[in-house]
């Protein structure tokens, strides 16, 4: 077996030129150096905290926290607890994350759809607003939607009517609001479970059109089949509501709901901004579709939306789901920007207000961290299952 | 134009016509008329303008100035028209151009369901059939990617004829497989081409011209130079420029037809 001409090497150096234990031995360092690094800043940290006489762990998160939260989706007062204040925090980054990877990804897709289409107007517009958004700093487009946009909205007084009912002012978005004396949550249950009847109603109806080659109007059934729950719902629960219709009152309106100025500054900033770089991912996947697939398919008689569904977006899938989550993840980071107009998100509530009364650093920067993380976790494996399900086989 | 197209009415008719990329004069004044039934091959040196020629047939190019009438429609910027002329024309490419993120079978009902509204029943029913008749139906459930060339273009025609199309066009469906696999997809053409169906094919593949063509359609710089039955043209090519081409592709195509 050995070549007699360049003998087989004997001991410890024999290992360092074998593949696998070469391999081996390079993990090994590296972890040895990792937890090398974690031990020494951790051992650090703990003999500067204790010089500082700042005690550590989470009991910090019981205290009173004392401080007013401007928007609020759950129970929240001065007299609240951290803990309460963490959770503030993080459905008001949840809240304004949803809306926008929702909303930036509808219009991204048409963006991306519009700037490859052969109306020359249309395409050139798509392509302006796409290289405007993507070459503005984004801290620049929120303070640009807040200040320049929402303070020349006049004060209450002088509010812009929207049909009687709600209004638009430097005070917000004033919507009437449903105070519901009961069964408020049964009527909320059953619209949700009409809706996903509805979708699936819907999917029923496209699988037996093709199964049968006959059409059901599905808009109007669907439209029914969404509405009968609630109203049944509402029937059975007798339920009672009182419309909180928003009036002028002195200075402010009374009543009714608020959609605060920072939400819709930060929600039409972070969803313009996305939405220009998701047109330039659906852009790119599109274009990756070889122009082979888009003639087979005309030939075969498929209008052209038809191989846009069809043939098309199924395939550009693939190419744009994986830039697409991170648009979504960074969007999410993104969010914490919310802390220059005050926008009570996480970053501002938590990591900020409570950090500062607090002086607990480490903690609640873990904790913060954490929640960014587990949420970017969360977003990828959404969209890699997705992604599995779009794969191409046999390729 | 209404349409009546009886048995007399031409499959296609080609008249005066003319077609610009730009400034480039693509097609100089063809006029090509094809019988229902009937098959003709186009052949002519690369970027002659065969390719040109049968995709403005069904309008995947457009033509600038003549006419063209297929099964007795005219085609015109009537989106109507074009989509009724795209349901007759089947065509077939040089790279296949299956759906990858499709299976065989689901290439095949795709069009007849969403363009004729078939039920998907009776679609796989006439996909099945096809895929038989193209000598594939064991590959129903598989995606283009596991197959060779030859079985992806074969599934091609399968998908064609799922759409019972009037009228097959075909650009060199067989130069981008290897020489094992031309004959394969050539047989299944000249099967095809013995039920009656009506056929237009730019092939350099002599041999199918000679046993399956009425009409052999020699085109030079986007224009028609010779036309000719194929004995006659193969044997006695009335022009330089044909005996030039014949010349180039007999050298080489005596090698293919011994493999
Ligand atoms: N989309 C296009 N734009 C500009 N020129 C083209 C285009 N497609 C083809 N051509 C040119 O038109 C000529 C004819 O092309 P084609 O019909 O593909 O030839 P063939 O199929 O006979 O090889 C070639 O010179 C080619 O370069
Ligand atoms: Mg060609």
């Amino acid at each position: 077996m050995a070549d007699p001409a360049t003998p087989e090497p004997k001991g410890p150096s024999r290992l360092l030129h074998d593949r696998r234990w070469r391999a081996v031995i390079a993990q090994a360092a590296a972890f040895a150096l990792v937890a090398a690094l974690l031990a020494c800043a951790g051992l650090n940290m703990a003999r500067n905290l204790e010089r500082a006489g700042i005690a550590s762990g989470f009991g910090f998160l019981d205290q009173v926290a004392g401080f007013e939260i401007s928007q609020t989706l759950i129970e929240y007062s001065r007299a609240s607890t951290y803990a309460r204040a963490f959770w503030v925090g993080l459905l008001n980054t949840l809240a304004v994350s949803a809306v926008c990877i929702a909303a930036s990804t509808v219009l991204g897709f048409l963006l991306g759809l519009l700037r490859l289409s052969p109306n020359w107007l249309a395409a050139r517009l798509a392509g302006v607003y796409v290289e405007v958004v993507r070459n503005v700093p984004l801290l620049l487009q929120i303070l640009f939607w807040y200040i320049a946009v929402l303070n020349p909205l006049p004060p209450p007084r002088q509010a812009l009517d929207l049909g009687g009912v709600a209004y638009l002012c430097n005070r917000g978005l004033v919507l009437p609001w449903p105070q519901w004396e009961r069964g408020g949550l049964a009527v909320g249950l059953a619209l949700a479970a009409g809706l996903a009847l509805a979708w699936g109603f819907a999917a029923w109806a496209r699988r037996r059109r093709v199964r049968t080659g006959r059409s059901l109007p599905v808009w109007r059934l669907g439209a029914l089949l969404a509405a009968l729950p609630p109203a049944l719902a509402w029937a059975l629960a007798d339920a009672r509501v009182e419309w909180s219709i928003p009036a002028l009152s002195g200075f402010n309106f009374r009543g009714g709901g608020t959609v605060e100025p920072e939400f819709i500054a930060l929600a039409l900033a972070l969803t313009l901004y996305t939405a220009g770089f998701i047109a330039e991912n659906v852009r790119a996947g599109i274009q990756a579709v070889p122009r082979g697939q888009i003639e087979a398919a005309a030939s075969l008689g498929l209008r052209p939306w038809r191989v846009m569904r069809l043939v098309v977006v199924p395939q550009a899938m693939r190419v744009i789901i994986p830039p697409l989550t991170s648009q979504h993840m960074t969007l999410v980071k993104n969010s914490s920007l919310a802390v220059v107009i005050g926008y009570p998100d996480l970053m501002s509530v938590f990591a900020g207000t409570t950090l500062n009364q607090t002086g607990q650093a480490v903690e609640i920067i873990a904790i913060t961290m954490l929640v960014y993380l587990a949420v970017s976790i969360v977003i990828s494996l959404i969209m890699n299952w997705y992604n599995d399900a779009m794969a191409l086989k046999g390729r | 134009m209404p349409r009546t197209p009886s048995e007399d009415t031409p499959a296609i008719s080609i008249r005066h016509l003319h077609k610009w990329y730009g400034a480039f004069h693509v097609l100089r004044d063809v006029n090509l008329t094809v019988a229902r039934g009937e098959k003709v091959v186009v052949c002519g040196p690369s970027g002659s303008g065969k390719s040109t020629l049968i995709r403005c047939i069904n309008r995947l190019e457009e033509h600038q100035k003549g006419t063209i009438v297929v099964d007795g429609i005219e085609l015109t910027d009537n989106l109507k028209r074009i989509d009724r002329i795209r349901r007759e024309v089947g065509m077939l490419f040089q790279d296949f151009n299956l759906f990858p993120h499709l299976t065989v079978l689901e290439n095949c009902i795709l069009a007849p369901v969403w363009v004729r509204r078939v039920p998907e029943k009776e679609a796989v029913q006439t996909a099945m059939h096809y895929l038989e008749r193209v000598r594939i139906p064991d590959q129903a459930d598989k995606y283009p990617g596991q197959l060779s060339g030859g079985q992806q273009q074969r599934v091609a025609i399968a998908r064609c004829l799922c759409m019972n199309p009037r009228v097959m066009l075909f650009d060199e469906p067989t130069s981008a497989l290897d020489p094992e696999m031309i004959k394969e997809v050539l047989d299944v053409m000249v099967d095809l081409a013995q039920t009656g169906m009506t056929m237009v094919c730019v092939t350099h593949e002599m041999g199918f011209a000679r046993t399956v063509a009425d009409r052999v359609v020699f085109m030079d710089g986007g224009e028609i130079i010779e036309e000719n039955e194929p004995e006659a043209f193969f044997a006695a090519p009335q022009t330089a420029r044909a005996r030039e081409f014949l010349g180039q592709i007999l050298s080489h195509g005596q090698q293919a037809a011994g493999a």
